[in-house]
C-alpha cells in the first residue's frame, strides 16, 4: 500500500514509541517498583499503530491484558499510564487498576480488562450506544487468538452483523495464548477470519508485522464503519517477543522453538518498515535519530512523573465503589 | 381511594415513565417485545417506544450484557430482562467481573447505569433451573446493588430509582408476586434504594423478610396477632446497601430476630442479618438469632416433593411460638393454618404453565 510521507512518519513514531515505552518497562521492571502484572508488546506494535491512526480522538477503542500498545497509539496519556502501572494516584486509574485497566476517555480509549475476550461485547455495546445517540464515531477492540474461542467473541460479532454496528474487532493471532499453541486449541487449517466470516461479516486477514498493510486493511474497514456498512473483522498474524507475562524472554522454557522466535524476530516490524522508509528516502537517518531523542525524553520524563507522584491515600480504598 | 396496580403493571409503569422522561433509557432481552412481554412488565412498550428502544435480542445472555455495559459507557442507560434470574447466570462474567469493579477499576472515571431485572421463578415444577433464588451471590459483590420489592408500590418507586441510579443495579423480582394488587401512586416516584421498611409494628419479635416471603410473614403475623403477638416486620426491599439501621433499631426494641428468607439458608442474606445483629446489638437479645430459607437441596421439580421445601406461614409461626416460649391453649393450633389454595401455585386463579 502507498503511504503519504506523514501517515509513514506517524505509523513509525508511533510504533518507535510503543516500542520504547515497553522496553523501558523492561528495563525497570526488575526494580520491584512496578509491583503488578505486565504484558508486553514488543513485536506486536504494527497493528496497534496501522489501525489506531485510522481513528480520530473521537472514535473509541477498547483492549485486553496486552493493552499498552493500544491505550498508546490511540493517544493515551503515557505520563498516567506509566504512573498507573506504579501504581501511583496520578495513574489514569488512580492505581486502582494497573497495567491490565488502562483508560483514556479524552483520548477515546475506553478501557482494557485482562478477561478474554470480554471487552469485545463491550466494544460492540459502546457501538450501538453511538448510533442510539446519532453519533458518527467508530469503535475498534483489540484482542488475541484465545478470545476467538470465547463464546462472547461469537456473541458479539453475531449481534453486530444482526445491528449493521459501526466496530471493526481486531485479532491479534500471536499463535500463542499464554503458553498453549493454537494447535491445541483450533482445529488445523481452519483460519479464524473464515471462522468469522461464518458469522457474516466482512473479514479480512494480513500481515500484522506489516505496517503499511495493516493501515490499509483497517482504513478500509474503519471507513466501512464510519459509512454505515457495519462491522469488519480483521486477523492479524504476529508474534509476541518476551514472556506472556513479565520483562523476560522465555524461549528456554520449552513451549516454542528459538528457531521460530528468530524468524519472527528477523520479521520485526520496526526494523522492516524503518528501512523501508530509508529506502524510499521518506525518512533519513538523522530524522530518526531525531524521533528517537524526542522520544526517550517523553519517556522519560513519563517515567519521572510516575516516580516521583504519591501513592493513594489510604481513603481512597473505599472511594469510587459505587458513584453518586 | 388509591389507585391499585398489579405486581407487573406497577413493573410496566416504572419503566413506562422512565423511558418517557429519559431518552438514554432503553430496555432489551429476551421475549421483551412478544405477546407475553415477560409476564406483561413489558406490554406494549415497543409500540409506543420503537423496536430501536425496546428491543428483542439473542439468546447471548453474557455477550448482551457486555453490550448493555458499552451503551452505558457511551451514555445509554440500559433495563436488560431476564424471564428467569437461572438464564442470568450465563452473564455472570460480564455483571461480576466487568459491570461491578468498573468504576472502582478505573479510579471512578466511568460508572455504569444499568439495570439487570431478574425473575425468580417457583411452582408449578419450575424445578432446579427455574426457581433458584441466589441474591446472596449479587448481595456479596461490591459494586452492584441489590433491590428486591415486594409490593406493586415498591416495584414501581424501586426500579425507577433503580434506573435513575448510575451503578449496576440487579433487580430481582418474584415470580408469585406478579398478579399481586397494591396501592400505587401515580406518576414519577422513588423509593431509595438502601432503605428497608417496616411495614407492621409490634413490640414482641421483629422479622426481617425478602421479597414474596413477606407476604407469608404478615399473613402469620396477623394470625398471631389475633392471639395477641405483636410481630414487627421489616421488608428489606434493597439487600445491598443493607439497612441495618432500620433492623438494628427494630431488634433493640422486640430482642427477638428471625429472618426469612427466599433462598438457601446456607451463606445466604439471613446469615448476614444474623451476624450484623451478633456483631452490633448481642446485648439486646432475649433468644437466639433464628434463620428460615430453602433447605440444602436444589429445588425439586415434582409438586410431591415441593410441598417439603418451600418454608411458609406455618413454618413462620412455628418458629416464633418456639423462640418466644408460646404455650397453652391461646396459641395452640395456630400453625395448622390452611388456605385453600394448591401449595404449588401463587393464587386460585392459576391453572399453569407459567
Amino acid at each position: 500500500m502507498d503511504l503519504t510521507a506523514e501517515t509513514s512518519k506517524s505509523l513509525l513514531e508511533i510504533m518507535l514509541r510503543i516500542r520504547m515505552v515497553e522496553e523501558k518497562i523492561a528495563e525497570l521492571y526488575p526494580e520491584q517498583e512496578m509491583r503488578c502484572p505486565v504484558h508486553l508488546c514488543i513485536g506486536q506494535e504494527a497493528v496497534a499503530a496501522g489501525v489506531c491512526l485510522n481513528l480520530t480522538r473521537d472514535d473509541y477503542a477498547m483492549s485486553n491484558h496486552r493493552s499498552h500498545g493500544h491505550y498508546i497509539a490511540k493517544g493515551g496519556n503515557l505520563p498516567a499510564m506509566m504512573a498507573e502501572i506504579y501504581g501511583k494516584a496520578t495513574g489514569c486509574s488512580r492505581g486502582k487498576g494497573g497495567s491490565m485497566h488502562l483508560v483514556d476517555l479524552e483520548a477515546g480509549f475506553l478501557g482494557a480488562t485482562p478477561i478474554v475476550g470480554s471487552t469485545i461485547p463491550i466494544a460492540a455495546g459502546a457501538a450501538l450506544g453511538t448510533i442510539m445517540r446519532g453519533e458518527s464515531r467508530v469503535t475498534v477492540v483489540f484482542f488475541g487468538d484465545g478470545a476467538t474461542e470465547e463464546g462472547v467473541f461469537h456473541e458479539s460479532l453475531n449481534f453486530a452483523v444482526l445491528k449493521k454496528l459501526p466496530v471493526v474487532f481486531i485479532c491479534e493471532n500471536n499463535l500463542y495464548s499464554v503458553y498453549s499453541p493454537l494447535s491445541v486449541r483450533q482445529p488445523a487449517g481452519r483460519e479464524i477470519f473464515r471462522m468469522a466470516a461464518g458469522h457474516g461479516i466482512e473479514s479480512f486477514h494480513g500481515d500484522g508485522n506489516d505496517a503499511a498493510a495493516v493501515y490499509g486493511l483497517a482504513q478500509q474497514a474503519v471507513g466501512r464503519a464510519r459509512e454505515g456498512g457495519g462491522p469488519t473483522f480483521l486477523e492479524f498474524e504476529t508474534y509476541r517477543w518476551r514472556e506472556h507475562c513479565g520483562p523476560n524472554y522465555d524461549n528456554d522454557i520449552g513451549y516454542r522453538t528459538g528457531v521460530e522466535f528468530d524468524e519472527w524476530r528477523k520479521r520485526c516490524p520496526v526494523e522492516t518498515f524503518t528501512h523501508q522508509l530509508l529506502k524510499d528516502g521518506v525518512l533519513g537517518e538523522r530524522d530518526i535519530e531525531a524521533m528517537r531523542k524526542h522520544l526517550e525524553a517523553e519517556i522519560e520524563a513519563a517515567v519521572t512523573f510516575a516516580r516521583e507522584s504519591p501513592f493513594p491515600d489510604e481513603s481512597c480504598l473505599h472511594e469510587e465503589v459505587y458513584s453518586p | 381511594m388509591q389507585r391499585e396496580l398489579k405486581f407487573y403493571e406497577a413493573l410496566n409503569e416504572a419503566v413506562d415513565l422512565s423511558m418517557a422522561q429519559d431518552p438514554a433509557v432503553y430496555v432489551m432481552g429476551l421475549g421483551v417485545p412478544d405477546p407475553k412481554g415477560i409476564f406483561g412488565s413489558t406490554l406494549g412498550l415497543q409500540r409506543k417506544y420503537g423496536e430501536e428502544r425496546v428491543m428483542d435480542m439473542p439468546a447471548s445472555e453474557n455477550g448482551m450484557t457486555g453490550v448493555a455495559i458499552g451503551s452505558a459507557l457511551v451514555g445509554m442507560r440500559p433495563v436488560m430482562t431476564h424471564q428467569r434470574l437461572d438464564f442470568a447466570l450465563l452473564s455472570l462474567e460480564q455483571i461480576v467481573n466487568q459491570a461491578a469493579n468498573w468504576y472502582y477499576m478505573f479510579g471512578g472515571k466511568k460508572s455504569i447505569p444499568l439495570v439487570i431485572r431478574m425473575i425468580i421463578g417457583r411452582g408449578w415444577g419450575q424445578g432446579p433451573q427455574h426457581s433458584q433464588s441466589l441474591q446472596a451471590w449479587f448481595a456479596h459483590v461490591p459494586g452492584l446493588k441489590v433491590v428486591m420489592p415486594a409490593v406493586p408500590r415498591d416495584a414501581k418507586g424501586l426500579l425507577i430509582a433503580s434506573i435513575r441510579d448510575n451503578n449496576p443495579v440487579i433487580f430481582l423480582e418474584h415470580r408469585w408476586l406478579y398478579n399481586v394488587s397494591g396501592p400505587v401512586p401515580e406518576g414519577m416516584y422513588e423509593v431509595p434504594l438502601g432503605k428497608a421498611a417496616a411495614v407492621r409494628e409490634g413490640t414482641d419479635i421483629t422479622i426481617v423478610a425478602v421479597s414474596y416471603m413477606t407476604l407469608e410473614v404478615m399473613e402469620a403475623a396477623d394470625i398471631l396477632a389475633r392471639a395477641g403477638v405483636g410481630v414487627e416486620v421489616i421488608d428489606m426491599r434493597t439487600l445491598r446497601p443493607l439497612d441495618e439501621d432500620t433492623i438494628l433499631e427494630s431488634v433493640k426494641k422486640t430482642g427477638h430476630l428471625l429472618i426469612a428468607d427466599l433462598g438457601h439458608v446456607t451463606g445466604g442474606i439471613g446469615a448476614e442479618v444474623a451476624a450484623i445483629v451478633a456483631e452490633k446489638a448481642f446485648g439486646d437479645l432475649k433468644s437466639p438469632v433464628r434463620r428460615i430459607g430453602l433447605p440444602d437441596c436444589p429445588t425439586p421439580t415434582s409438586h410431591g416433593l415441593a410441598r417439603f421445601y418451600y418454608p411458609g406461614t406455618s413454618r413462620i409461626i412455628t418458629s416464633i411460638k418456639d423462640m418466644l416460649g408460646l404455650k397453652g391453649a391461646r396459641y395452640d393450633g395456630l400453625e395448622l393454618h390452611k388456605d385453600d389454595i394448591p401449595h404449588d401455585v401463587p393464587d386460585k386463579q392459576f391453572t399453569g404453565p407459567f
